[in-house]
């Protein structure tokens, strides 16, 4: 089915000699930004319960932070937001931040510390999906009002234990540090749900941009926050609009209807970029895809068999065939654009070093199983193993099946090889560093399903105890050193084959600028977009 | 007076009405029946499916990072760990009261949901089986009157293309051209940015809410964005129509009662239209309705392509996440759909067919 739709996609699209040059080109108006946007995701917006990626552009734009990431320069890493600055205590445990004054939300009541720690509070207390981002720093329901508390005009967070301040601050740029206004909230609380049930559906922020409306699967419609305390947003309104089909958000956007489409296929983007008045921006995303062999195999778990399988993975091929402008070639467990990111990528596609590699390690007649979820790109990817591996004299078996049944066999260590893909859960480089290169207790019984090396019965090696020390070290810069040895070593010992990283495209009309969809550490932004 | 004759005197007055209210009642019983039971299968089945489906609905909601204790509070909270005859018992008290929970995907009311998406569908699909229906009937006639000719091929044609091209494919050469190249039609959407939400919303449907505003710009806006999708799932709806129409035409353009016509000098307009096709309506009625109830259960593909919010995409999308109240919701609107339109369609065998009165 899908198959066939881009193949009569393509072939329509085919016929698109010139759109423009037929009919009168619609424009929007210079205050507005329209977007066409996949935004069935969206489950709920209470910060302290949304997830997902359409839900997460929504929270950037409406709620304001204790800490601002600049979507002009997401190099530089979080700044001051909400707060102005921030102070720790000698122990490493205690910070304290001063707020900034004549912040208001889009109710008009004032944003003060205490609003600050109800929210944080209140993702602590709720305890939804995303909490675990917050929890980790030792907060319990029954310990939130003693742990995050309000000294004075400050907001004082003291941890269970000592960490790097930047992963405290890292993770308070997510979705979940989003800051709602409390009365508001409370207004509207029923049952003792601290307001969950309406923030699912509505919205208390103090960012640049006001919820007008969102209606799931049509529609998110935001009106500028005249009030924002950097200075009112250019866009006076923004649209986002779901559109599903890829050809469709293409045709709005060449005949002027919309100014940013985000969910074009690579056939798409092709062509779009022969249309007058288009263009492309890339953007690295946190996704990665990865494939992990099982320790538990014997022959798996050999260091050659695991080296030999990054040659196995014909890199540049794929990349440059049906990962066309969706993936680039990553070979490391932080995603490009993260704190400590590296960029090393030194594994090339290479049939005759992995047979020496196996032969060395005595590895004959060696038959696996690879587990991959109904997913096209991921299966195209299992397929060019399989063939490569058959030149290496490895049978591949390839089991396809749902995210469920495919999940929970790799969940109980039950896979020979796991071929699929990771996203990050918050921008610290301890998101990742803490499931690929963490597991202290490598037993079937410690159950730690959660991290990847477990996944893969991996003892790591002493990078576990690497991984503590980096999440902290207080100094950035050593606390970067620390993560780029960890991976150095992780890309030659590990069991993770990283292949690719996630690319975004958005193909835009070309009066827009500054568009960011917030590389892979955060969500996109409107703000700063000028027509 | 015999005890015979008093007999025979009360009859008159007790058996008509007996007699009367009979059928009637008998009639009700057997429609009320029906429906209840065709409802109590639609949500067995539908449960049932929801639950043996390899989706786990609290993993759609939570997430596949969440943490054991999220992931056991949602569990909870769906009341997944009670046995499935009460989960279904629950199921059902809540439909009886209208109430088909909140959407797992959206947290909202799925009743609220459905209201939103079935305007969107209703509207398109009334529009749709009109222009089946106008286009449809007169070119199925025609093509049975002319059997053979030019007319009749063309007519072949037309079905043919409108039974075997892939819809989303003549949507989207459509699009391209009476949107993308000529710039005649709007593009995907129900309206235009510019026009969104400026009439209240009263019925859902835009046409209709626009008229009633009076605003005379949005009704443009809105009738130049449905025409094109609406056109797309007439002309699929007319392929069928024109078909069956030329078939039962024939049918009755063979019968005796014709030739006698003819040869009794009536004009052929007259044969065609006075006594062939007085006779087929009551199969027509049935052929529209289900035409009608197919485009009211959402065209998906049409719906995609033209981003159009209806309440096929809105159970596809609900499906394919594991949302099970917001696709029970709307099965059962699918369903009611059927039952009334069967309803609907029986009534007006009533007036047409005299032999069922």
């Amino acid at each position: 089915m899908k198959l066939m739709n881009r193949l009569l996609t393509s072939a329509a699209v085919g016929l698109a000699v010139s759109v423009s040059s037929f009919a009168a080109l619609a424009q929007t108006p210079d205050n507005m930004l329209v977007i066409a946007h996949r935004i069935d995701d969206v489950t709920t917006i209470d910060p302290a319960e949304s997830f997902e990626f359409a839900g997460a552009d929504i929270s950037r734009n409406v709620y304001g932070r204790l800490v601002f990431l600049d979507p002009n320069d997401l190099d530089a890493g979080y700044k001051p937001g909400l707060a102005t600055s921030w102070d720790v205590s000698e122990d490493g445990k205690t910070i304290t931040f001063t707020m900034r004054e004549g912040v208001k939300f889009h109710s008009g009541n004032p944003v003060r510390a205490e609003d600050a720690a109800f929210s944080l509070q209140r993702a602590v207390i709720l305890n939804k999906t995303p909490a675990f981002i917050l929890n980790q720093f030792g907060f319990t329901a029954e310990n939130a009002a003693e742990m995050i508390r309000v000294e004075g005009d400050k907001l004082v967070i003291t941890t269970d234990k000592k960490y790097a301040t930047s992963f405290l601050l890292n993770c308070l740029t997510a979705t979940i540090g989003g800051i709602v206004d409390k009365e508001t909230v409370m207004a509207n609380a029923v049952d003792g749900d601290m307001g969950n049930n309406w923030l699912k559906t509505n919205t208390a922020g103090s960012g640049p941009y006001i919820l007008n409306s969102w209606k799931p699967n049509e529609s998110v419609t935001l009106t500028s926050n005249p009030d924002y305390y950097r200075g009112a947003p250019e866009m006076e309104r923004v649209i986002v609009r779901h559109v599903l089909e890829s050809a469709s958000q293409r045709l709005l956007l060449e005949r002027g209807d919309i100014d940013i489409a985000r969910n074009l296929n690579p056939e798409d983007i092709a062509g779009a970029l022969t249309a007058d008045g288009v263009k492309v921006s890339d953007e690295l995303k946190g996704r990665l895809m990865y494939m992990s062999l099982n320790q538990k195999h014997p022959e798996l778990a050999k260091p050659e068999v695991r080296q030999a399988f990054k040659y196995l993975i014909d890199y540049a091929g794929m990349r440059d065939s049906f990962l066309n402008g969706q993936y680039t070639i990553h070979q490391n467990f932080l995603p490009a654009t993260y704190l400590g990111a590296s960029t090393e990528n030194p594994f090339t596609y290479n049939v005759e070093k992995a047979k020496e590699l196996l032969a060395s390690a005595g590895v004959e007649n060696l038959e696996i199983e690879v587990g991959v979820r109904e997913a096209q790109e991921r299966i195209e990817i299992g397929q060019s193993f399989q063939n490569a591996a058959a030149q290496a004299g490895i049978k591949v078996n390839i089991t396809v099946g749902t995210a469920k049944q495919i999940l929970s066999r790799y969940r109980a260590r039950e896979l020979d090889v796991y071929l699929g893909a990771w996203g990050p859960d918050y921008p610290d480089p301890q998101t990742n560093a803490g499931t690929f290169a963490y597991n202290p207790d490598n037993s079937d019984e410690a159950n730690a399903t959660g991290l990847l090396a477990w996944r893969n019965s991996w003892d790591t090696g002493g990078l576990t105890e690497k991984t503590a020390a980096a999440v902290q070290e207080t100094d950035r810069d050593t606390r970067i050193k620390m993560y780029q040895e960890i991976q150095s070593e992780f890309r030659e010992t590990s069991p993770f084959v990283v292949m690719f990283q996630q690319i975004e495209q958005s193909a835009l009309r070309d009066n827009v600028e500054n568009w960011s969809t917030g590389q892979a550490i955060t969500a996109a932004a409107y703000w700063q977009v000028t027509k | 007076m015999s005890l015979n004759e008093q007999h025979t005197q009360r009859r008159p007055i007790r058996v008509p009405l007996a007699e009367k209210l009979w059928p009637f009642l008998r009639a009700s019983v057997n429609v009320f029946g029906s429906v209840i039971v065709t409802i109590f299968g639609l949500l067995l089945i539908t449960f049932i499916i929801g639950r043996v489906m390899p989706i786990d609905p609290v993993l759609s909601i939570v997430g596949e990072q969440a943490s054991q204790s999220s992931y056991d509070a949602a569990y909870l909270e769906l009341g997944l760990d009670k046995p499935l005859l009460v989960q279904f018992f629950y199921y059902l008290w809540d439909v009886i009261h209208l109430d088909f929970g909140t959407s797992l995907l959206n947290a909202r009311p799925v009743t609220e949901d459905i209201a939103r998406v079935f305007p969107a569908t209703l509207e398109l699909a009334t529009i749709g089986i009109f222009m089946g229906m106008i286009f449809g009937i007169p070119l199925g006639v025609l093509a049975a009157v002319r059997k053979g000719s030019w007319i009749d091929q063309i007519a072949r044609v037309v079905a043919l293309v409108g039974y075997s091209m892939p819809i989303f494919w003549l949507g989207l050469m459509g699009l391209f051209l009476f949107y993308g190249v000529l710039g005649w039609v709007g593009g995907p959407g129900r309206v235009g940015i510019f026009y969104v939400d400026i009439v209240p919303s009263v019925t859902g449907m835009i046409l209709i809410d626009a008229m009633l505003a009076g605003n005379w710009d949005v009704f443009k806006n809105a009738f130049s964005h449905i025409i094109l999708p609406a056109s797309l799932l007439g002309y699929y709806s007319l392929a069928y129509i024109s078909r069956m129409t030329r078939s039962f035409m024939l049918e009755q353009l063979s019968a005796e009662y014709i030739t006698t016509a003819r040869v009794k000098g009536m004009s052929e307009w007259d044969v065609v239209w006075k006594h062939a096709f007085k006779n087929i309506r009551v199969q027509l009625i049935t052929v529209i309705a289900l035409s009608y109830a197919g485009l009211l259960e959402g065209s998906v593909l049409t719906e995609i392509i033209f981003s159009w919010p209806g309440i096929g995409s809105y159970i596809t999308t609900a499906l394919l996440s594991a949302d099970m109240n917001a696709v029970l919701g709307g099965t059962v609107v699918v369903g009611l759909i059927f039952i009334l339109l069967n309803i609907f369609s029986d009534l007006l065998y009533k007036v047409f067919d005299p032999r069922a009165k």
